[in-house]
């Protein structure tokens, strides 16, 4: 298991969220959903714009294998987009929590941000849904 | 609890990621089944297919019997050593598995069904088989390993004996021969060159190592799915099972009408065609960002059709699919993906040939 960056807050469902110093939060997905789901070669981003709910699937990753929902950990406006991914996905197999961002909200809610887990229970999370 | 091939802690030793498929525990890759299926495609790969089933099939009235059994004509194997694609099929014409058939000797045949129909097929062969006086005997006590690439047959022949080597390098294309302790054939599911060997389970393991230090690139499930749909080649249960004759299933081309041969179905292949075709199997591509799934929908002049097998392309760099479609679906289709009705466009079979896109690009 790859080390998880202190600052992030995650999704059981694998969605990092890592709010910066002007109050938005940009999500992705964790170092280990892209090892479940293999090499990506299709994202489907949101228009900056729209609006994202929390628990609400806000963008579709596809490798190979299979398409799977990304759920926004926070509701409020998409003000930021990943353009980079349409013609690298593989950018999320190589850096998840870094080049491989995915979406940006700024958010309506903080108290949100205290359903995530932290990077010890997710990871205790993801031991758990391998036994 | 799943079964094993002989070849699982060799997979595991590797790093594999193991998935249940047909009742096996598999390798589905072992890093990157992007970098694999190149793999296959420019140098040389290998997939553990020990999980397939190998009937042999003994008796003075084999060749008779497989006549009556499959609907491409066994008459076509002449020489001994030659091996055949063809489907087996019920009263009804509907597809109960697809194989592939050598001929060995004029008593004595071997066939090669899949791993997830393994149950059905010997019941059926078995049930058949009687009143041929054929003796039916499986053998699960053999491993295959598929070596496919350009490079394949080279590799493998650098670990043969030198007259063995010599005669694999000059067989022709779907001919087998026994050399070596091996079974030897120039078969495969990828659309590239190479052997499909047949192993004792005991040796299995040490030739698997062999390949690897010849630099063999161990490939996973993953990687035989999409190099098998870019070459245009069925996957039985998802393109093709009981409910569909080989008319809808681009399977035409190995049904054999010659005259007087009663093979089990025909009767039924020959008042569906008489009556009409309803639906037909045709290969799609997409130029939009995106990948085809199994199931979905495909909107046509003619009706909906449906997404069988769907994949994203290594080798074209975009989504491909095989669909089952009504006749007369016309040329204008689109995919139903989430809600959003994408353009495709219909392509010639295979996508991929020799290592390079055929029509689809």
């Amino acid at each position: 298991m790859s080390e998880i960056p202190g600052d992030l807050k995650f999704m059981k469902s694998h969605e990092w969220a890592r709010v910066e110093d002007n109050g938005t939060v940009t999500v992705g997905i964790s170092e280990h959903a892209q090892g479940l789901l293999g090499d990506l070669v299709y994202v489907e981003l949101p228009n900056v714009g729209d609006t994202a709910q929390a628990g609400q699937a806000a963008a579709v990753v596809e490798s190979v294998k299979a398409a799977s929902d990304v759920y926004s950990p926070v509701s409020g406006e998409i003000v930021a987009v990943n353009e980079a991914l349409a013609d690298k996905p593989e950018t999320i197999n190589e850096d998840a929590y870094g080049d491989g961002w995915i979406f940006v909200v700024k958010l309506t809610n903080r108290e949100e941000l205290e359903e995530l887990l932290d990077p010890d229970a997710y990871a205790e999370a993801i031991e758990n849904e391998e036994d | 609890m799943s079964q094993k091939t002989i070849l699982n802690d060799s997979h595991r030793a590797l790093g594999a990621k193991m998935v249940d498929f047909g009742g096996w525990d598999m390798p589905l890759s072992y890093g990157s089944q992007i970098e694999e299926h190149h793999a296959v495609r420019r140098d040389a790969g290998m997939f553990d297919v020990s999980h397939m089933t190998v009937v042999d099939l003994a008796g003075a009235r084999t060749r008779e019997f497989l006549r009556h059994l499959l609907a491409n004509n066994v008459d076509k194997l002449k020489a001994p050593g030659k091996a055949l694609y063809s489907c087996m099929l019920d009263e009804t014409g509907g597809v109960i598995d697809d194989l592939i058939v050598y001929f060995l000797e004029e008593a004595f045949f071997r066939v090669v069904v899949n791993a997830a129909t393994r149950d059905k097929d010997l019941a059926w062969i078995r049930s058949q088989a009687a009143a041929f006086d054929v003796a039916v005997t499986e053998r699960p006590e053999l491993a295959m390993i598929a070596v496919q690439g350009p490079n394949a047959r080279a590799r493998v022949a650098t670990l043969l004996s030198p007259e063995v080597a010599a005669k694999a390098l000059k067989i022709g294309k779907f001919v087998a021969f026994e050399g070596d302790g091996l079974f030897i054939a120039r078969t495969g599911y990828t659309g590239e060159d190479g052997f499909e060997i047949i192993v004792p389970e005991g040796e299995a393991v040490a030739l698997w190592q062999r390949l690897v230090d010849a630099g063999v690139a161990p490939a996973g499930l993953g990687a035989r799915d999409t190099l098998r749909l870019e070459a245009g080649m069925n996957l039985y249960g998802q393109d093709m099972d009981e409910s569909v004759t080989p008319w809808e299933a681009a399977l035409a081309w190995t049904v054999s009408l010659d005259e007087g041969r009663a093979f089990i179905g025909r009767e039924a292949l020959e008042q569906q065609r008489a009556a009409g075709v309803p639906r037909e199997m045709i290969g799609l591509v997409m130029d939009e960002k995106g990948v085809l799934r199994h199931g979905q929908k495909v909107l046509t002049e003619a009706g909906d059709g449906e997404i069988l097998s769907g994949t994203f392309s290594p080798t074209l760099g975009k989504a491909i699919a095989f669909a089952r479609v009504p006749a007369g679906a016309g040329s204008s289709l689109r995919v139903d993906i989430r809600g959003r009705e994408v353009p495709v466009r219909i392509a010639r079979i295979p996508f991929v040939r020799d290592g390079k896109p055929f029509d689809a690009a």
